[in-house]
This record gives C-alpha cells, sequence and structure tokens, in this order.
C-alpha cells in the first residue's frame, strides 16, 4: 500500500515536471480562476464596508416634551434597549443639545446672541437609537408611537425620514444580496473553467490512460498522479495569484478610499494575508484535485 | 488455458457481426497465429481476452479467470496475468524506455529493488541496453516495438498477445521482432499473434487459427496464411 502510494506522488510529480507546455497552461488557467476567487473575496470585503458605512448614517431620534423628567427618558432608554431590534441608544440631554447646537453654530453671533437672550433652554433632550438592521427602524418607529409614549415624546426623526431611510436600507439589502449573487456566479464561472481546463488535459492523456489500463495499473494508480498533478496545479495557481493581487491592489487601494472613506484594502490584504492564502490555497487544491478526479472516471472503464 | 466457448461480437445494435460463435482453445507453451484479413475478427478477440470488451455471445476463460464476467475493478489484477504488444507499440511518451518497461512492474506494487534488477535484464534481451534513458520519440519503429515486447514480458506473464506487432515496421525489423516472440515462447510462455502479414505466418510454421468475417475458417497444427 505505501509502494503504490508513493509511486503514485512519484508519477504525480514526474508528469507534472515533464508534461511543460500543459502544465504551464493549465497553472496560468487556474491562476486566473483563483484571482476571480480572491478578487470575490476583496468585493466581498468591499460591499460589506460600503454597506456598513451606509447603515452607519442611519439612525433616528426621538424628541421629548420638555416637561419630561430625565427620569421618565432614562427609564424609556432602558426599555428601547430592551427590544431585540435595538443596537445602541444615546441619551442626549437638553443641556447637552444646547452645547452642541451651540459648539455647531459658534462663528454664528445672530443665533449665538439669541440663544444667550432667551431665559430658558428651548432645546429637547432626546435618544439617538441605531438598529441592529436598517430594515428594523419602522418596528423602532412603531413603538415609539405607541399610545404608552405618545405623553412624553413630541417627534420621532424616522416619521420625517422614513422614506430615505428606507431606500438607505434597501440599497443595503440589494448591495449584500446582490454581492453574494455575484460572488457565488462568478465563482461557478471560474470552477467551470477550471474543470474543462483540466478535462481537456486529461483527454490529451487518454491513451496513456489507456496503456495503464493495459498493463494492469488500478484506478488508484491511473487515477491518483493526474489527482497529484492537479492539486501541484492548484497550489502554486493559489500562490501566484497572491502575489499578482498584491501589487494590484496596493495601486487602487487610494482610489477605493474616495468612494468608501476609512476602507483600507490593501491594509487588509496584508493583515488577513495568512488567511487569505489557505482560503485560495484550499479553494485551488479541491478545484483541481476534484476536476483531476472526475475527469479521469470516464476513462476508468474497461 | 486460453479457451473460447461459442463467442459472437455483433456491434452498432446488432446490425455489424465481429465474431460469429467462435470456438477454440490456446494450451500453456503453444504459439499460435491468429490470421486474416484486416476485419476478420483478429483484433476483437485480443480486445474479449483482455476484456477491454465483452462478447455479445459466449464466454472467454483465461486460466481460472472467466473474463467475460470480470468487472472493472477485477480487470487491473486479471491483466497483470498478461503482457500485451500493440501495432502501434502504445508507449508512454512522457517516459523514458526503462521506465516504460518498469511501469508494469511498479503497478504491480513490485519491490524498487526487484525492478532496478529485474528492467536492465529484459531490456538486454531485447538489444536495448544501451538505449534505457531515450524517449520513445528518439526510438526507431523497431526499437520501440521491442520497449513495448520487453514491457510486456517483464512481468513473466503467462500468455503474451501481440496485435499486428510488425504492422508499422519494414521487413528487416519485422523479423526481428518475430524471432524474439519465438525466444519468448521458447522459454515457456504462450504467445498469441495476431498477424495479417503472410510471410511471418509462413516462417513460423506453427499452429494457425484463420479467420474470416468473424468465424474461423481453419485451424491447423503447422499452419499456413491461406485465405478463402
Amino acid at each position: 500500500m505505501f509502494t503504490i502510494i508513493s509511486r503514485i506522488f512519484h508519477f504525480g510529480f514526474k508528469n507534472f515536471w515533464r508534461n511543460g507546455w500543459l502544465t504551464t497552461v493549465t497553472v496560468m488557467i487556474m491562476t486566473l480562476a483563483l484571482l476571480v476567487f480572491s478578487w470575490l473575496i476583496f468585493f466581498g470585503v468591499v460591499t460589506s464596508r460600503a454597506a456598513a458605512s451606509i447603515e452607519d448614517k442611519i439612525d433616528i431620534s426621538v424628541y421629548f416634551n420638555t416637561n419630561t423628567s430625565e427620569d421618565e427618558i432614562l427609564s424609556i432608554q432602558q426599555s428601547l434597549e430592551g427590544l431585540s431590534q435595538v443596537q445602541s441608544v444615546d441619551y442626549i440631554s437638553r443641556d447637552q443639545a444646547l452645547a452642541i447646537f451651540k459648539q455647531n453654530h459658534a462663528g454664528d453671533t445672530t443665533i449665538t446672541q439669541a440663544v444667550n437672550e432667551l431665559d430658558t433652554n428651548p432645546l429637547e433632550a432626546s435618544l439617538n437609537i441605531k438598529a441592529k438592521n436598517p430594515s428594523q427602524y419602522g418596528a423602532i418607529a412603531d413603538y415609539l408611537n405607541s399610545s404608552d409614549l405618545s405623553q412624553y415624546v413630541d417627534s420621532v426623526s424616522y416619521t420625517q425620514n422614513q422614506s430615505v431611510i428606507d431606500r438607505l436600507a434597501k440599497i443595503v439589502k440589494t448591495v449584500e444580496v446582490g454581492g453574494v449573487i455575484v460572488m457565488i456566479v462568478f465563482a461557478l464561472l471560474a470552477g467551470l473553467v477550471v474543470f474543462n481546463t483540466i478535462r481537456l488535459a486529461i483527454y490529451s492523456s487518454r491513451e496513456e490512460i489507456g496503456v495503464m489500463r493495459v498493463v494492469g495499473a488500478s484506478n488508484a494508480l491511473v487515477r491518483g498522479p493526474f489527482v497529484v498533478e492537479g492539486t501541484l496545479c492548484g497550489a502554486i495557481a493559489a500562490l501566484l495569484s497572491l502575489i499578482i493581487s498584491a501589487p494590484i491592489l496596493f495601486a487602487i487601494n487610494p482610489y477605493l478610499n474616495i468612494f468608501i472613506p476609512g476602507m483600507d484594502l490593501f491594509q487588509y490584504f496584508l493583515s488577513h494575508i495568512v488567511a487569505l492564502f489557505f482560503y485560495i490555497l484550499f479553494f485551488g487544491i479541491v478545484l483541481g484535485a476534484a476536476s483531476s478526479f472526475v475527469a479521469v472516471r470516464r476513462y476508468l472503464k474497461n | 488455458m486460453i479457451v473460447f466457448q461459442g463467442v459472437s461480437k455483433k456491434f452498432n445494435s446488432g446490425d455489424q457481426t465481429a465474431l460469429e460463435d467462435v470456438t477454440f482453445e490456446v494450451d500453456p507453451g503453444e504459439f499460435v497465429s491468429l490470421a486474416g484479413r484486416s476485419g476478420a475478427g483478429k483484433s476483437t478477440i485480443i480486445k474479449l481476452l483482455i476484456g477491454e470488451d465483452k462478447p455479445t455471445k459466449g464466454r472467454v476463460f483465461f486460466g481460472q479467470y472467466e473474463v467475460n464476467k470480470l468487472h472493472d475493478k477485477e480487470l487491473p489484477a486479471f491483466r497483470r496475468h498478461i503482457g500485451v504488444v500493440f501495432q502501434d507499440f502504445r508507449l508512454l511518451p512522457t517516459k523514458s524506455a526503462y521506465e516504460n518497461v518498469a511501469f508494469a512492474l511498479e503497478v504491480a506494487g513490485r519491490p524498487q529493488r526487484e525492478i532496478e534488477e529485474l528492467v536492465p535484464q529484459v531490456l538486454d534481451m531485447v538489444g536495448l541496453a544501451d538505449k534505457m534513458k531515450n524517449f520513445p520519440n528518439e526510438l526507431s519503429g523497431g526499437e520501440r516495438q521491442r520497449v513495448a515486447i520487453a514491457r510486456a514480458m517483464i512481468h513473466r506473464p503467462e500468455v503474451v498477445i501481440a496485435d499486428e506487432p510488425t504492422g508499422n515496421l519494414d521487413p528487416f525489423h519485422t523479423f526481428e521482432i518475430v524471432k524474439l516472440l519465438e525466444k519468448i515462447n521458447e522459454l515457456g510462455t504462450t504467445v498469441l499473434l495476431a498477424t495479417h502479414d503472410k510471410e511471418v505466418i509462413n516462417s513460423l510454421e506453427r499452429r494457425v487459427i484463420t479467420l474470416d468475417r468473424g468465424r474461423i475458417v481453419r485451424d491447423e497444427k503447422k499452419g499456413k496464411y491461406i485465405l478463402v
């Protein structure tokens, strides 16, 4: 058994080396396929960051009547935090609201003077609420508009911005779902291209397989070296696709930053390089080995 | 040793008959020529014997094996009892002469030391001791066929089957190959030679089974090449 296994590897390595051009072409096509696969990973990162950055901009604020006490607002904050849809709730007191207002209009003397002349603080305390998912703002707004809270609540920003929030939520969802579909379609295409390339490479070896069968080679010994060759092609293609990706990512990174502020794809690449390599290596090896395994099968009859 | 019992083989859903009720036996140590025109059924007999195809009717025996009942998985082990030589040599182009011959032992799981000892001996026997490292494309037709014969006999099979082994060779190399097959037979191996070469069959003066349109028309102990 050990002898046969060692011979399978020996033949596989030898064929890989001796098939020259065929091996080179297979590795090149697999590299292209794995480049598609690795860029699908980067695309996934970019879309999720883009979606997160849109999501981050969405929140709703609830403004309380000026006669509502802080205790009552804090108790509403607590009840909101207990809702499953809510991710975070920030309390802004009337004093904080005034301070923020003054800070925002520090350069406008007319407004500053007008505010200073007032005896009382006209601004209302508020709660800023972020949902776990943009589609959940409607449910939170409904809770805030319920009759139990109507005596405290003056207004809810969602009611004014409902159409914008809903549209943003739809965009986030479309980006996420679209990203997954694009990834699946391209991964399948890349897989099919590789499978057909390996199928053609093995087709060119069909006579060789016939000879192996005639001299009494078992199915494992016929198939094994092709699987080893496919695995080697996949592993080398994985390495090449990472080496090719690095300078491209470095070059496009500044432009990407313009569209998605704070997005550093090259840094992401560097910090995840080991995991990325193993993902791509796994995909490459599985693709190479499985394609070879399946492609040889039709020649193993008789 | 080899028994064909009422074997028929039809192709294209029964439209074409390759063999019709063929019955014969080959004893151990015999040298038997299968003679006949192209399409007479010689290659079909060989394909059925090595399990590359199955008969439409009848049974094919090789030793204890009923070949027509063997499953795909059983064929490799069965084929290690037989050495086959083809007209087109069927050598592995990416392997040297040495590696092509060694391959037949490697697939049988024979130890490396035995392979290193046996392969040079057999290549020497077929006169290719100095061309062991050459690849098939660096050898002449006659040399390639000698490599194929060396590969066929390296694992000491009970029978060597040669399907038109001289079809691609000039007269000089043809007789070289025939002599080699006779030598193998003298060493005790049964030889089954399929050929349409009149000169080869007549020079052998051994048993000849003549086929015509899938039927056996003559089976003589010391036969000549006579077509109907």
